[in-house]
């Protein structure tokens, strides 16, 4: 099964070579990462998503708790939470048919043309990764695809739990 | 206000630390710090011959007094050459401090001369790495990678150090550090409390229970506390390798150690068991064999002080997440409390009766087949588990034994009887030859008064045989048991056994004249041949105290170790003797 793990760590020169070298080492799988610093500059918030049964998942929190930077860590897919990713595309856009087709799929995803040229159309959307999946299906002509991961937060005020 | 270069700051940390012994070798990178080590006389420098040794020597000592041991490298080769010994510390959990140069902070990534990125290659074999980037930072930084290297599960920390960070001209203040502020981390809500009294309830009703101590309770210092549990339950002790000694192994509730090659009475209790009590032991593949076959009906406590070590190869049905000393006090005080009826002497030992008779027929079908000892008139070679009993009754069993790794290294685990914890010195997780001389020297300086033994084979010896000058230049006087079989037995042994003797590169051709290759260091050698000389040989080693003694023995080059396990079988399933 997917799980989205949330990460709070130092914002230390390595810290992130340490996270990611103990996927590496310990032969688990990262499927998506995203980092970035928080609201308190000397912690980032780090976001990935991996796969693996119940096992291999408590091995993964366990491994990655026990890193010195590391200052709490939580499986979002436990709790009730939000999970997002963006994704950037930029389309083929040339004949007025066709551009109009894709300003068409753009509004039926909630998605926002964010650049046009004579040939292109640059597109934003966000959402879960399933709907970013449908919109590529959606489209014909894609040049490029640049996703940024899931990132999520959990409703409520969680109690961190480390098992 | 004192102000202090970089350099100075280091080695005033160190005499602050009270760290007596600082084991490396100087370089370019290193050379403010080694400047700084010149001027002053309380914290001593050891040479080593190669950065390898320096790390085993600060791990020996580690393992011998449970303080993190401190080794001082240079940039480049010099922090890669102590790679190994890094590894070899960060797989039995050794506390060390390793402090590194590295080329000055803006030629770093520009392959400078001897640059290495260390932090980056120790990476998956350090508990935690620092680079200072700022020489104000050192004495916050050092002490956190003494407090990081020495507590919760010990391990290995880096400092990597930039040349300019040391330089003499820069001057910092110094302030001498009391406490450290690491970020509080949510602690483990494991309930503690709950899982003692299960674990209890488990052990009264378990009709054959195995205490199962590994060496968490070596560095743990919980091996007093083992014993009243494991007397006042009345129960089997074995320990892993590096668990030896944390439970005496001359008593009778001891009965070896399970694994590849452990005693036949520990594998088939562990297998037959119905509750393995594990304190702070890991169930390493080399302990636990197939793990689908691991003790079919035995339930599992697990007591770690590292969370990721329970539920890693064996599923735990109750996990005890703390240091081997406090789990083990909070359940010896419950049992006062709760249990006193049930868990006393005599009513343990009606409870466990069948139990120990079925271990005692496991001991007494064992005798006899393992090995049979050489005898003046049989005029067969020496057996090396011989030698390993008479090195016992010579010291009488209280010497500091270090070993290298292979067939010399199971023998000494199995026929040296190890009574106290901290006195078996053995490479057990990473198992690296070369391991034995420089851990044997790092014990002998810190332990001037206490015999220590290395018991070696030529293999392993030439690993690191460089050291003898280092030896000879510190005074330091070890005793060193040669095993020579004139081959690496160990690999000789699985080809035997599983390549049908074809015996690929295991042969060790061109021997050098190992009296002679002492003689040269000024060191004085003995070389036995058959068994009549073998006693008085040993009493001329130990006789001198102040003198490193080598004794090269020619053993059975074809012995193998017994018992030892079938490949991916159950953990009993074991070849006791070659005749089977």
């Amino acid at each position: 099964m997917r799980h989205i793990i949330s990460i709070l760590l130092e914002n230390e020169p390595g810290a992130l070579s340490k996270i990611v070298g103990v996927f590496s080492q310990r032969n688990f799988n990262i499927e998506t990462l995203n980092v970035a610093h928080t609201e308190d500059i000397t912690l980032s918030r780090l976001t990935l998503t991996t796969n693996g049964d119940a096992c291999v998942i408590e091995q993964i929190i366990k491994q990655l708790n026990k890193l010195v930077d590391v200052v709490k860590i939580l499986d979002l897919t436990e709790v009730s939470h939000i999970a997002r990713e963006l994704m950037l595309v930029k389309v083929k856009a040339e004949a007025d048919d066709r551009r109009a087709e894709i300003k068409r799929i753009t509004d039926i995803f909630r998605a926002n043309i964010v650049d046009v040229t004579t040939t292109d159309y640059i597109i934003q959307i966000t959402g879960d990764e399933d709907k970013l999946d449908a919109f590529i299906n959606a489209l014909k002509g894609i040049n490029e695809v640049v996703r940024t991961g899931v990132s999520g937060i959990p409703r409520v005020w969680v109690k961190v739990k480390l098992s | 206000m004192e102000l202090l270069s970089g350099a100075d700051m280091i080695i005033r940390f160190l005499k602050d630390e009270n760290v007596k012994y600082v084991y490396g070798y100087p370089g370019g990178a290193a050379l403010h710090i080694y400047d700084a080590l010149f001027r002053q006389k309380v914290v001593k420098h050891i040479l080593v011959r190669h950065e390898q040794a320096a790390t085993h020597m600060a791990d020996g000592y580690a393992r011998a007094s449970v303080k993190p041991g401190v080794v001082l490298v240079t940039s480049g080769p010099g922090a890669t050459n102590a790679v190994t010994g890094i590894a070899t510390a960060y797989m039995d959990s050794i506390p060390m401090v390793i402090l590194c140069g590295q080329v000055v902070s803006k030629l770093i990534g520009e392959d400078a001369f001897q640059e290495t990125d260390i932090v980056g290659v120790t990476r998956p074999i350090v508990k935690h790495s620092f680079t200072i980037r700022d020489t104000a930072d050192i004495p916050t930084i050092l002490k956190k990678a003494f407090y990081i290297a020495s507590t919760g599960r010990l391990g290995p920390v880096l400092v990597d150090i930039p040349k300019d960070m040391t330089a003499p001209n820069e001057l910092y203040e110094y302030i001498k550090q009391n406490d450290i502020k690491l970020r509080e981390k949510k602690k483990n809500v494991c309930n503690n409390k709950e899982f003692i009294k299960k674990a209890l309830k488990l052990l009264l009703k378990a009709k054959k229970p195995v205490l199962f101590v590994g060496g968490g309770a070596i560095t743990g210092k919980a091996s007093q506390k083992i014993r009243e549990f494991a007397n006042i339950a009345y129960l089997p002790v074995v320990t892993s390798l590096m668990g030896i000694g944390a439970y005496p192994q001359s008593d009778f509730q001891y009965i070896g150690w399970p694994g590849m090659h452990g005693s036949y009475e520990a594998n088939n209790a562990m297998h037959n068991s119905d509750l393995i009590f594990c304190v702070g032991a890991r169930f390493d593949d080399r302990v636990t064999n197939n793990t689908e076959k691991f003790c079919p009906n035995a339930k599992v406590i697990h007591v770690d002080i590292d969370p990721c070590s329970i539920s890693k190869t064996i599923l735990a049905d109750i996990p005890i997440i703390g240091s081997a000393k406090k789990v083990v006090k909070e359940l010896l005080s419950k049992i006062n409390k709760s249990y006193k009826d049930e868990i006393n002497l005599e009513n343990r030992k009606k409870h466990l009766e069948i139990w120990w008779k079925c271990i005692n027929k496991w001991i007494k079908n064992r005798d006899g087949k393992l090995y049979k000892p050489v005898t003046a008139l049989s005029r067969d070679l020496i057996k090396p588990q011989q030698v390993i009993e008479a090195v016992y009754k010579k010291t009488k069993g209280e010497a500091i034994i270090a070993t290298d790794v292979g067939q010399h290294q199971m023998f000494a685990a199995q026929y040296y009887k190890f009574n106290k914890p901290n006195k078996l010195i053995t490479s057990g997780g990473l198992g690296t030859m070369g391991f034995g001389l420089p851990a044997a020297m790092g014990v002998k300086l810190s332990y001037p008064h206490e015999n220590v033994v290395l018991i070696t084979g030529e293999g392993s010896f030439q690993m690191m045989m460089q050291e003898l000058s280092t030896c000879k230049q510190f005074d330091i006087s070890l005793k060193i048991i040669h095993l020579n079989n004139g081959s690496l037995g160990m690999v000789r042994q699985w080809q035997d056994i599983n390549y049908k003797a074809r015996h690929a590169n295991s042969y060790v051709e061109s021997l050098p004249e190992f009296h002679r290759l002492f003689e040269a260091y000024g060191l004085n050698a003995i070389t036995v041949k058959v068994i009549e000389e073998l006693e008085s040989a040993l009493e001329t080693v130990f006789i001198n105290k102040n003198e490193l003694v080598f004794l090269n023995i020619y053993i059975d080059p074809l012995e193998h170790v017994y018992p030892m396990q079938k490949p991916l079988g159950a953990i009993n399933d074991m070849i006791i003797s070659k005749a089977e």
